[in-house]
């Protein structure tokens, strides 16, 4: 098969992520950059997922999040860490390895099923009510953590500083980059496969014509319910990521401004392009590391980006193609969306 | 002779939309491999019953009984994946897919293989998917559409469109299919084309044909039997030349063209 | 029986902010089929407005207080509108007049929003700021109660306003064509009026109430964030919708049911940070089992 692109892309990013942290190439910032940038390719593809190739309206994203670092972090930190909101772990070092994956993991379950809030509501609105219902969803989580005084409400929680230490101390290992990694690679192979399926054609049906996909039936209602729980899923398992990379986390992280940047992030590499999402989430990390001197003045870059998008490049980097139908040479070493199925080329394309 | 079941039997059929009544009680009978045309001035309300039908409005009161099956009640694509296929006056394709893809769509309802199948294209996947494109190709070259697989329907002339449309509509090989004004901007040699293609599919693949319409020549072409409605009712039943010398129905129409 | 009393009072002075919020919200929604995401922060422009303007005049101006005062909320209005006016000629008229998809619109009107409130942020600071004291405090005893003068004002001012709004839109020709042009915009320059200026009309009467609401907030509760207006803001706009997003009596009922509801639930045994999580589980309820609101209109899409 000469298809080996993707391999080779994976290993390569492997080597520099993982590899070269665990040689110790790396100082801890550009450590941190790297995980951010992987944490908010996952949050696009996710959202991508949703706004882009099912065409809803979700602007409350960072609720999902939210809820899978704070479901996640209770849960390490509880079990893992000495804290105090929980006092000493539960359980020793060793278990760690195990205990932080599974707790990733628990985050995105609940984090899915909080989706179902969104999801429910999207059998019968669209659009800007959909859009009022996702932003009281957003309001809601922070509203609610806020009010459990127990797990510090808005003065905030933390402790996963600790859970990070009891792994290192089992197996000296870069642990949150691998693990970055890995719900990276597999938030995009998992989306990424899911929108070529017979299946999740279903969803770019129901954006261009609801009520075709119906009467051609397909289970419209079933395919949003999957559909949200896989976007928010993925989005609870950053946000599981993203709390153990801060160490400290509140429900103002997980509000309308982290919902922004999503959106920026999605918008800008273009609705229904993973490539594009990906290319975006590097370079708006970036763009927002570098404008750090502006200090609170750099959050204005992220409206700023929105508005100029909306006038005059809607469709953002790439629309809705993907690498290789751009650069048609990429061909040879990865697979263009359509291909995979179809045996006879038919019309030359 | 034991007398078949009807294909779709429709009861009583009665919607309002506000204080408008769309559909007023009623009723008729389709038998297998009839092509029924059901015809009326605009705003009669044929549209609506097909909707009714299809379960994308529920009826105030009326029964409908698809092979014997209740259909009131039941969501469009349980209705849909019971056998009835159906096109639009406005041609809905998705426009973001290729035509392959339209037709691919069409068979969600029975897929053979899960979500986890669809997230990590496992074995299982990889066969149904090969299957479900081979029978797409399939019914596109029994078409002659088998070129156009891979492109947008946006860009398809308008008659290639519609071919591609009623294509989508047998891929589940239902036994009903639903047309409604499948000539719609056609000039007359798109229309022959079209009858031919009406009378070839209902041939082939066994169909039972109801077709709202109002061209005449397809009308008194192909229909063995219509039905004619005026302001949601019934006003007249039988074959073309019946129909065609109603004066009732002459007076609701006044004045379409004669092809 | 007085705490009860107090508690309509407070619900009338609070209902009172929400309401003169939500009826921008709701005229811009009727003339543009747009939520103007960015109105929550067009009220926070006229509290920081009202808040530099009284603070001169105060200082520079020598003026017997009723002066100060009207000045204050006329050219507080006035800026207000300014602002609003201009997120409309410079956001949506470009993407209306391309023919836009209102995702894009809505987009825009919500990044806006976020402008106005990192622009205060990066402007002015983090800390908050203090509105200045335009005129002395008193209270009067009205049967039993004590009241202040600031609550008074609040009240009738804004009944005043929204009365005056009110017959504008019912009773006017400009307020018919408000009403005319969501359902046909081709009737209303056939009216003789223009589409254009009728929008612009429509965005400086919601920010001159919001920009009312601004100054009376601030004279109410002198405190500022530049946050205030996602906090209050999104209450207003709650209002609207359980009122009927596009009514503007919907609105004005909305903001006074809301109000006392949230009034209600601080003075009520639960913790007083239940009344966002109320207030927003009010909305999806509402959202839920109808979608169009108290007074709103549904409309139907053909299939």
């Amino acid at each position: 098969m000469e298809r080996r692109g993707t391999p080779l892309l994976i290993g390569a990013t492997f080597l520099l992520t993982v590899g070269a942290s665990s040689l110790g190439l790396y100082n801890s910032y550009v450590e941190f950059l790297i995980m951010l940038i992987g944490i908010n390719i996952m949050l696009g593809a996710s959202l991508n997922l949703i706004n882009g190739y099912m065409g809803e309206f979700s602007v409350g994203h960072a609720a999902f999040m939210g809820v899978g670092a704070y479901v996640a972090s209770l849960l390490t930190v509880w079990l893992l860490a000495n804290d105090r909101v929980f006092g000493l772990p539960v359980l020793p070092d060793g278990a760690s390895i195990l205990v932080f994956p599974l707790a990733l993991v628990v985050g995105a379950v609940a984090a899915a099923l909080f989706s179902l809030l969104v999801a429910v509501p999207s059998f019968r609105t669209r659009g800007d009510y959909l859009a009022i219902i996702t932003l009281a969803v957003n309001f809601i989580f922070k509203s609610v953590i806020e009010n459990l005084d127990a797990i510090g409400g808005p003065r905030g929680f933390m402790g996963m500083g600790g859970v990070l230490n009891a792994m290192e101390r089992t197996w000296r290992v870069p642990w949150l980059m691998i693990w970055v990694f890995v719900s990276t690679v597999l938030t995009l192979y998992v989306i990424s496969r899911y929108v070529r399926s017979t299946m999740g054609k279903g969803i770019v049906a129901i954006r261009d014509d609801e009520i075709a996909a119906e009467v051609m039936a397909v289970d419209t209602r079933r395919l949003k319910v999957v559909t949200f729980m896989l976007g928010c899923g993925f989005a609870g398992l950053a946000g599981g990521l993203h709390a153990h990379l801060l160490g400290f986390i509140n429900p103002s992280s997980y509000f309308i401004l982290q919902s922004v940047m999503v959106m920026v992030i999605v918008y800008l590499g273009g609705m229904g392009s993973l490539s594009g999402t990906v290319i975006s989430a590097v370079g708006f990390t970036l763009l927002l590391e570098a404008l750090r001197p502006l200090g609170v003045g750099r959050w204005l870059a992220v409206p700023l980006i929105l508005i100029l998008l909306m006038r005059f490049r809607p469709s953002g980097l790439m629309g809705d193609r993907e690498l290789p139908e751009v650069f048609p040479w990429l061909r040879r070493y990865f697979p263009a969306p359509e291909d995979r199925f179809l045996k006879e080329t038919v019309s030359g394309q | 002779m034991a007398s078949e079941q009807p294909v779709l039997r429709i009861e009583g059929l009665t919607h309002t939309f506000g204080g408008l009544k769309a559909v007023s009680d009623f009723s008729t009978e389709l038998h297998r491999n009839e092509i029924v045309g059901l015809i009326g001035p605009n705003g009669a309300g044929k549209t609506t019953v097909f909707n009714l039908l299809c379960g994308l409005y529920r009826p105030k009161e009326g029964d409908l009984l698809f092979e014997g099956t209740q259909l009131r009640g039941r969501r469009p694509h349980e209705i849909t994946s019971l056998g009835i296929g159906r096109t639009f006056q406005n041609i809905r394709l998705w426009n973001e897919l290729s035509v392959l893809d339209n037709l691919r769509i069409g068979h969600s309802s029975r897929l053979g293989y899960g979500i986890v199948d669809a997230f990590f294209h496992t074995r299982r996947m990889r066969a149904t998917e090969a299957e479900v494109t081979e029978q797409a190709m399939e019914l596109l070259r029994s078409f002659g559409l088998e070129r156009h697989a891979e492109v947008r329907p946006r860009n398809l002339p308008y008659g290639l469109q519609r071919r591609v449309e009623i294509c989508r509509a047998l891929v589940m090989r239902p036994r009903l299919l639903l047309l409604d004004e499948p000539a719609a901007g056609m000039n007359p040699g798109e229309i022959n084309e079209l009858m031919e293609l009406i009378s070839w599919v209902r041939d082939t693949y066994g169909v039972t044909v109801w077709i709202i319409e109002h061209q005449m020549r397809i009308i008194m072409g192909i229909c063995e039997r219509l039905q004619v409605l005026n302001f949601g009712e019934t006003i007249a039943e039988g074959t073309p030349e019946q129909i065609q010398g109603d004066p009732v129905v002459i007076k609701a129409y006044l004045g379409e063209p004669v092809a | 029986m007085e705490t009860f009393l107090q508690h309509l009072l407070n619900g009338l002075q609070w209902g009172s902010f929400l309401a003169l919020i939500a009826v921008g919200y709701s005229m811009v929604y009727g003339v543009l089929l747009l939520i103007n995401f960015a109105h929550g922060d067009i009220f926070m422009v006229g509290a920081y407005s009202g808040l530099f303007i009284g603070a001169f005049l105060l200082r520079e101006a020598q003026l017997p207080t009723w002066a100060v005062v009207s000045l204050t909320v006329l050219l507080t209005m006035l800026v207000t509108s300014a602002v609003g006016v201009a997120i409309e000629r410079v956001a949506y008229r470009p993407l209306r007049r391309k023919g836009a998809d209102r995702l894009y619109l809505v987009i825009t009107a919500l990044m806006f929003g976020l402008l106005l409130e990192y622009g205060n942020l990066a402007l002015l600071g983090a800390s908050d700021r203090q509105f200045p004291t335009l005129f002395e405090r008193r209270t009067f005893d009205i049967a039993g109660l004590s009241v202040s003068n600031v609550r008074l004002l609040v009240i009738v001012l804004s009944f005043l306003a929204m009365g005056l709004t009110w017959y504008v839109v019912q009773k006017t020709k400009w307020g018919m064509a408000m009403r005319a042009i969501s359902y046909d915009r081709l009737a209303v320059p056939l009216m003789g009026i223009k589409v254009d200026n009728l929008i612009v009309g429509t965005f400086v009467i919601g920010a001159s109430l919001a920009a009312l609401a601004g100054v009376m907030y601030g004279t109410a509760f002198p405190i500022l964030s530049y946050d205030m207006g996602l906090l209050v803001g999104w209450q207003a706009f709650i209002a609207a919708v359980v009122g009927g997003i596009g009514s503007v009596r919907g609105a004005m009922v909305g903001g006074y049911l809301l109000g006392f509801t949230q009034v209600l639930v601080v003075a009520s045994p639960l913790p007083s940070t239940f009344r966002d999580l109320i207030t927003f589980t009010v909305l999806l309820l509402i959202l839920a089992v109808r979608p169009t609101g108290l007074f709103g209109v549904a409309r139907r899409t053909k299939v």
